[in-house]
């Protein structure tokens, strides 16, 4: 009886060992969010690719995390960059602006993603521009309203227009859909309009950008903001939403690229430090004209270079 | 090998799952603890009943009040359990005592299939159909009454299927003797049947509660999270679950230590729904 009561002691203190050894695996892990990249492209990594063999090798492993925008960029541009440089392997996984930027700064990724200008207090890290994208307010196809002024913007979402019909539209209630505290376009769009958080009088608060479009696709009184990238793909779709021009410039992805457009923000990658040469190569092909083409895949706009 | 070394590999075997399984939950519950400990010691529990608003990104202004998220995940719970409870005792007592065999066997199977969608299904569901249908009764749609509408849906089977275990479990001699005395079918079930299976029934109602509480996705989905305690059904409501999932990406230290926080009193909920519902099984339906 003793030695069994020995062996489960064994097993039992071994599975729990496991068990936290596991665990406390994943507390380490940088980011909650979900792999954009699959594995397995390892077999032929080592194997020397003759077009790349002009470049300086690389190997090794790049840990990307941060906002959900840039994400989807992020690992195409990955992914190509994988297919030159097959000693590295990229794993991109979405948080969030804040997420990307705190991780650089504990070390736990090597880039960040931010869909927002880095903050004074985040004057340490280094911000490498990739894209740059606009900020741009929908509707439902069916909502006659074409244009709005700022200060009808800034009303609507200080709650003091609170019917459609007061703006032009038809006599429905003004459903206001705003994003989480924290959220990189939440942030931009109250920079622009010189808004406090506390001031949003909002029906609804969701989290990304998708669910805004949702949102906004099954209430025909509703109003929201998102990137214009988002909306280009949607309505290219058939999701019945349209975008609304604020201000004097219509909100098209070749405004945002003449500069014209004014409530836009940049994609970055960001850095702190020393760069692993890895690393730098990286950002140097982010920042090319090898990427045009997947910039406005996304409907993102790339820098004038 | 011997039979009784084969018993004894067999039960170190078991032994050692059954301890695994249960450290889990020790172990997520110290994980938890661990995160939520600097909010904890730094703000003090008290700050998060007594603040006045949930602002834990306003810098030197920080609040942290979570009594209108507690009172919106409570809410949609109570709301969810309401609505299921009637069909779903109804639809066992169908089951058990007016389906004729072949349609019972197919409704249960539907019940079955019902608790097999995923949430983030009703949740989609509940945006593209039903929150429209909110909003025009009343914007703007996403609402405490289209959460408790969708979570009493993913709970129905809950409900349903412990109810009828229960009264399955009520014995047959008590109806052969209602019966006997002359009862009728709705007497029987009534005066007897439903009173003796009543804590069993309550236990799934339990049950189906600590589900609801936890339940995330499809809440984001349809509740429009606005912290806010709602002042009619059709207003919108914000859940610990649903403030959890969209802020955690973006939170940092204090934020993220006071998200943990509330985590941490959702387990405490749930955990003493589980006592709750566990404890009256003893005495049973004898009792």
């Amino acid at each position: 009886m003793a030695d069994l009561h020995k062996t489960i002691d064994c097993l039992t203190s071994g599975c729990v060992l496991v068990l936290c050894g596991l665990l406390a695996g994943c507390g380490g892990s940088p980011a909650t969010g979900n792999s954009a990249q699959e594995d397995g492209r390892s077999p032929d990594a080592e194997l020397i690719d003759p077009a790349a063999a002009a470049a300086p090798m690389l190997f090794g492993k790049l840990t990307i995390t941060g906002s959900s925008t840039v994400a989807p960029l992020a690992a195409e541009i990955a992914a190509r960059f994988e297919e030159q440089h097959p000693g590295v392997r990229i794993d991109v996984q979405t948080g969030g602006s804040s997420r990307g930027i705190s991780d650089v700064q504990s070390g736990a990724a090597d880039i960040g993603m931010a869909s927002r200008p880095l903050t004074d207090s985040e004057a340490t890290l280094t911000g490498h521009q990739v894209a740059v994208d606009g900020i741009c307010f929908i509707v439902h196809e069916s909502n006659p309203v074409e244009t709005l002024t700022d200060e009808q913007v800034v009303a609507i979402f200080r709650g003091e227009v609170t019917n459609w019909k007061d703006l032009g539209g038809s006599d429905l209630p003004i459903v206001v859909v705003s994003k989480a505290a924290g959220r990189a376009t939440l942030e931009v769009f109250l920079h622009y309009f010189q808004l406090d958080a506390v001031e949003i009088d909002a029906d609804i608060i969701v989290g990304e950008n998708q669910q805004s479009i949702k949102t906004v696709a099954g209430n025909p009184s509703a109003i929201a903001y998102v990137s214009i990238g988002t909306v280009g793909a949607e309505v290219e779709r058939g999701t019945p939403i349209r975008s609304v021009q604020s201000g004097n410039v219509a909100p098209t992805t070749e405004n945002v690229a003449s500069g014209k457009f004014p409530m836009t923000r940049p994609l970055l990658l960001v850095t702190q430090g020393k760069l692993s040469d890895r690393a730098k190569v990286f950002i140097e092909f982010a920042q090319s004209s090898d990427v045009t083409d997947l910039i406005e895949a996304q409907y993102f706009v790339a820098p004038k270079r | 090998m011997s039979r009784r070394n084969a018993d004894r590999i067999l039960n170190g075997g078991f032994s050692a799952a059954a301890v695994l399984a249960s450290s889990i939950v020790v172990v997520i519950l110290a994980f938890v603890m661990r995160e939520a400990w600097p909010a904890l010691t730094a703000l003090g529990i008290s700050r998060f009943f007594t603040d006045s608003a949930w602002r834990p990104t306003a810098g030197s202004d920080a609040s942290y009040g979570a009594g209108a998220m507690l009172a919106g995940s409570l809410l949609v719970t109570v709301g969810a359990v309401v609505v299921a409870g009637v069909p779903g005792i109804l639809s066992a007592l169908f089951i058990q005592f007016y389906a004729p065999r072949s349609v019972a066997v197919i409704y249960r199977r539907i019940i079955e299939l019902l608790a097999g969608i995923p949430s983030v299904v009703f949740g989609f569901w509940g945006l593209v159909v039903l929150v429209p249908v909110i909003n025009r009764l009343s914007p703007p749609g996403q609402s405490l009454l289209a959460g408790v509408l969708v979570l009493s849906l993913m709970i129905l089977p809950t409900i349903a299927v412990t109810a009828e275990s229960s009264l399955r479990s009520v014995p047959r001699s008590y109806g052969i003797a209602a019966t006997a005395l002359g009862m009728g079918r709705w007497a029987t079930i009534w005066h007897i049947t439903l009173p003796v299976a009543r804590r069993g029934i309550a236990a799934g109602f339990l049950l189906a509660a600590a589900r609801a509480v936890g339940e995330t996705m499809a809440v984001v989905m349809v509740c429009g999270n606005i912290i806010q305690v709602p002042d009619s059904p059709f207003a919108p409501v914000r859940t610990v679950t649903a403030n959890i999932a969209m802020e955690m990406g973006d939170a940092q230290a204090e934020h993220r230590s006071a998200l943990f926080v509330t985590g941490l009193m959702l387990m405490l909920l749930v955990a003493a729904l589980l006592i709750a519902a566990g404890g009256p099984r003893r005495s049973d339906v004898h009792g």
